[in-house]
């Protein structure tokens, strides 16, 4: 287990800043998730952490130790770090025991604790039958359990994972997901994990740091991204939200009619008078036939049903609060119907918005 | 948690040093990928860029003082006899492309887009045409077509009761078919690959429009594979302009003088190297630009190779047709292969080969003269395997180490090593040989009638092979499965070593055994560098058929057929059936 370091990392490929400044702590035994969409610089930031790519500017520091700085780059097999690479990089010509045994010979570890430890990993993995076996022969949940293995048996430092599960079909994706988690609490192992999937990283980690044009947007618990984002980047990437353009006017907050106490929403800075934008979740707003009591400063406004999409699990609503251009979108169960041009009344709840950039 | 940490050798570089010794700590780090790359640029620069520099400047040199100037060009520019020989180099290179293309095309219809019978059999034609040296099967059409004695000929006069002759082989014509017979593989290749990536659903389409089946293939089809189709025109276009041996042997008789032929001349005594080497300008040049012209064809936009292999593909039925398009295929195959291959085996263990086949004519005295008696075939086929295991090495080695330092993008400039890598794939043989001659046969290195010269001029001219198959082998080995070692604790020699390397085995393998065939059978580029000592077997052919004794040439050719079978053997079953065809 080891404390992990990133101070101003930066890497640019001649003027294109693909890592630009980021600034990241993982306490030992952490598992700490890059999430971003395409291109945002996660991939980039990872080899800098595994050594295979050199910073820009800033550092990366283990256990207070720079091992990444521009000019001074540690190699990779001096690290102590294991990687998963979303090719899986299994070596097509050894059996599964071969490649999970590879890095315990490479220790140089007696022939008997090779053996223990590459069978007790098989069986946390349950891959003892196969070991055996070659990678060919192998399907592409094994196949990635056997990356897995051959990561965690030599008890890195530190654990990388890029897309691990990118190449794997939906529900094999879910059971793996899991799988890491349980792999994680059970060995600790400080780890990082990149994904552009927000359900994997939810599913997995410790804290989220979501990234954008190479940038950390906010670094947070999963339940914390989704109800304070920090950012618009942030409020749209985790979950769907609203965004909506409101005045802050000394304590209170209004936008298209509705009032609230700013007390009740999160990090709202004192006084001053000046243009806000607030996320509102879809789940988070009341859809009512007749005018609801709009109890503990909740506030109400009438609207209209300007369109609908019934997705199985809940209904899709766009609803236009009366007298304005906004297009709320609002998400209802299966039961509550309402039709197209229908008048209905909304109901926010101030506690579930947050206050973004 | 950190027992195994410990195994490893701890971090060593501290925040503390700070940025003070920043030049030491970076010396620490330095991988010997660096000096590897400066090694390897010198050697490319020996092989490859050395001797082309050398060709040009000695064509600016005068003979006996150095000194600059223009007279080697009028020289070589200055007798109608000498500007024949262009102009019939240009026609022969445009009439043996034109019958490579009318023979393999059909054939390579045939193979990819029909239900014509014996496919396996028209690859073994293929195969068979392009394993064949081409100056053998020359050797073969003598013995086949020779004015008088020739079999086809002998053959046409008692059908016919005449005197006439059906077909003379020291024509032009003879010349052109001889060298297409040899070099129609080429196209079948590349227009069978191209082909296969047309879809049926493309003719298809065009059925459903209305068009029938040859409307259809006139305008879908044709169209698509037509870029191959020229591509490929150009490559033996290319060939036949560099090719020497055949040439030599039907051309001189037959007093065609071709470009080849002419730089020959100038190397015999008294040898004029600078003339030769500005007489073989042209020929460098038509070589770059038609490979540029030919690269542009292949890469232009909508090109059938970009749409990839799409949909699904139906066996165009032929009906009866089909046993005319492997009449076709057999036809081609009997000129190329069969009938060249049966008269030489026929005159290697025949007394007289005009005899025909009769008991009293059966004989082993050829090949025992060669093996037991004759001064230089033990020589020269002890020099023909390890000349080229030698250069195959060598350029299997060069080729992969630029192709991993290209591929992984190791250093700054590492495509100015493939470049040096791939550039001799326009300079013709001949003009590299000439090219080394001028710069390493005289002093300071002074290699001349060494073998080290030769092995140097296969390494360059081969070199693109190796090149070409290393990089297609590298890149096929994901770069993460190194990573992956290198995360384990491995460093990056160690990870090259045990995992990079035993992936790319098979494929160097069969790299290497392409470049040891090719090398055992080059003829162009040897004749001018071999002293006597140093005699290939190709050489040694080119030599026995100057004097004219076939049926030792015949048992000659033979024993270079078999070392070559035996690799082709090797080759197929360590690599797989196809490793000799797979377009590069
Ligand atoms: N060696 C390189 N040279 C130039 N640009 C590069 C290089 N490697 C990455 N990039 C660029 O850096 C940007 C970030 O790449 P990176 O692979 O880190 O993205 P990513 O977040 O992992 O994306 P994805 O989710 O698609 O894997 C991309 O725009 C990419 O084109
Ligand atoms: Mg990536």
């Amino acid at each position: 287990m080891s404390r992990l370091v990133l101070r101003g990392l930066t890497k640019a490929y001649g003027k294109l800043t693909v890592v630009d400044g980021v600034d990241l702590t993982l306490a030992a035994g952490e598992f700490v998730s890059l999430l971003g969409p395409s291109g945002c610089g996660k991939t980039t930031t990872l080899r800098m952490l595994a050594g295979f790519v050199e910073p820009t500017a800033g550092s990366i520091e283990l256990d207070g130790k720079v091992i990444s700085a521009p000019g001074l780059v540690m190699p990779p097999e001096r690290r102590q770090m294991s990687m998963i690479f979303q090719s899986y990089a299994i070596w097509p010509n050894m059996t599964v025991a071969e490649n999970v045994a590879f890095g315990l010979k490479l220790r140089k570890l007696p022939a008997e604790e090779v053996r223990r430890r590459l069978w007790e990993i098989l069986e946390v993995v349950q891959l003892g039958h196969l070991a055996e076996r070659y990678p060919a022969e192998l399907s592409g949940g094994q196949q990635q359990r056997v990356a897995l293995a051959r990561a965690i048996v030599v008890k890195p430092a530190v654990l990388l994972l890029d897309e691990p599960l990118s190449n794997l079909d939906a529900s094999l994706r879910e059971e793996m997901r899991f799988e890491i988690r349980r792999l994680h609490d059970e060995f600790r192992i400080t780890t990082v994990y990149v994904t552009h999937d927000q359900a994997e990283a939810m599913a997995t980690s410790d804290r989220i740091a979501v990234m954008n044009a190479g940038r950390i947007e906010q670094v947070d618990a999963p339940h914390l991204l989704y109800t304070r984002p920090k950012t618009r980047f942030v409020a749209g990437f985790i979950g769907r939200t609203n965004l909506v353009e409101a005045r802050l006017e000394g304590s209170e907050i209004g936008f298209d009619g509705c009032r609230m106490q700013m007390g009740q929403i999160n990090g709202v800075p004192q006084g001053g008078s000046r243009p806000i934008l607030l996320s509102i979740r879809p789940q988070s707003i009341g859809l009512h036939r007749v005018r609801p009591a709009g109890g503990e400063g909740r506030p109400v406004t009438p609207g209209t049903v300007v369109q609908r999409v019934f997705l199985g699990e809940s209904w899709d609503y766009v609803v236009m609060p009366q007298g304005s251009g906004l297009r709320l979108r609002v998400t209802a169960p299966p039961l509550q119907v309402h039709e197209v041009g229908e008048a209905v009344w909304l109901e926010f709840d101030p506690r579930q918005m947050a206050l973004v950039e | 948690m950190n027992d195994t940490a410990a195994a490893l050798p701890k971090p060593v570089a501290g925040q503390a040093e700070g940025r003070r010794g920043g030049l030491l700590r970076r010396l620490r780090y330095v991988e010997p990928v660096t000096l590897l790359w400066l090694l390897l640029v010198l050697v490319l620069l020996f092989l490859v860029a050395a001797p082309l520099l050398k060709l040009f400047s000695v064509s600016f040199q005068a003979q006996e003082t150095g000194t600059f100037t223009l007279s080697n060009y009028a020289t070589a520019y200055g007798r109608a006899r000498y500007l024949d020989a262009l102009v019939n180099s240009l026609t022969l290179g445009l009439a043996s492309a034109a019958i490579a293309v009318l023979l393999a095309v059909p054939m390579a219809w045939a193979v990819s887009r029909t239900d014509m019978p014996g496919k396996g059999f028209t690859w073994a034609v293929v195969l068979g045409a392009f394993i064949m040296p081409p100056y053998l099967g020359a050797v073969g059409w003598i013995l086949l077509a020779g004015p008088n004695s020739g079999f086809v000929n002998r053959f046409w006069q008692w059908l016919t009761s005449s005197e006439g002759t059906l077909f003379n082989v020291y024509s032009f014509e003879g010349l052109a078919l001889v060298i297409a017979l040899h070099s129609f593989p080429l196209v079948f290749i590349f227009v069978k690959a191209a082909l296969d990536l047309v879809s049926s659903e493309m003719e298809d389409a065009a059925n459903i429009l209305g068009a029938g089946t040859w409307t259809a293939m006139r305008k879908v089809t044709l169209p698509l594979v037509w870029p191959s189709i020229l591509g490929s025109f150009i490559i033996v276009f290319l060939e036949t302009i560099a090719l020497f041996g055949t040439p030599a042997i039907l051309g001189i008789p037959a007093r065609i003088n071709v470009v080849t032929t002419q730089l020959w001349q100038f190397f015999e005594y008294p040898v004029r190297v600078e003339v030769a080497a500005a007489y073989a300008m042209p020929l460098l040049l038509v070589t770059i630009g038609l490979i540029a012209v030919q690269k542009l064809l292949l890469a232009r936009k909508g090109f059938v190779s970009q749409t990839g292999k799409g949909g699904e593909r139906r066996m165009i039925r032929l009906g009866p047709w089909r046993w005319a398009m492997f009449g076709w295929c057999a036809l081609v195959g009997a000129l190329s292969v069969a009938m060249p291959l049966l008269v030489l085996l026929q005159a290697s263990f025949a007394k007289a080969w005009g005899r025909g086949i009769s008991l009293d004519n059966l004989t082993l005295r050829n090949y025992h003269l060669l093996i037991f008696e004759h001064e230089m075939a033990m020589t020269s086929i002890w020099n023909t395997i390890w000349f080229s295991a030698a250069a195959a090495t060598a350029a299997v080695l060069i080729a992969l180490l630029v192709a991993y330092i290209v591929n992984r993008r190791l250093m700054p400039f590492g495509e100015v090593l493939g470049f040096l890598a791939m550039a001799p794939f326009v300079i013709p043989g001949i003009v590299m040989a000439i090219g080394f001659y001028a710069a390493y046969a005289s002093p300071p290195l002074a290699l001349y009638g060494t073998a080290a010269l030769i092995i140097f001029a296969f390494t360059a001219r081969f070199l693109p092979i190796a090149y070409a198959n290393s990089s297609a082998a590298i890149r096929a080995v994901h770069p993460e499965m190194e990573e992956a070692a290198r995360i384990l604790g491995s460093g990056r020699l160690q990870a090259v070593s045990r995992i990079t390397a035993p992936l790319l085995r098979k494929a160097l393998l069969g790299g290497w055994l392409i470049v040891f065939i090719v090398a055992s059978r080059e003829l162009s580029a040897a004749i001018f560098l071999v002293g006597p000592r140093t005699r290939t077997m190709a050489v040694l052919l080119y030599d026995l058929s100057e004097a004219g004794n076939f049926e030792v040439l015949a048992a000659f050719g033979g024993l270079l057929l078999l070392i070559t079978l035996v690799l082709v053997g090797i080759g197929m079953k360590l690599v797989g059936r196809d490793f000799m065809l797979r377009r590069m």
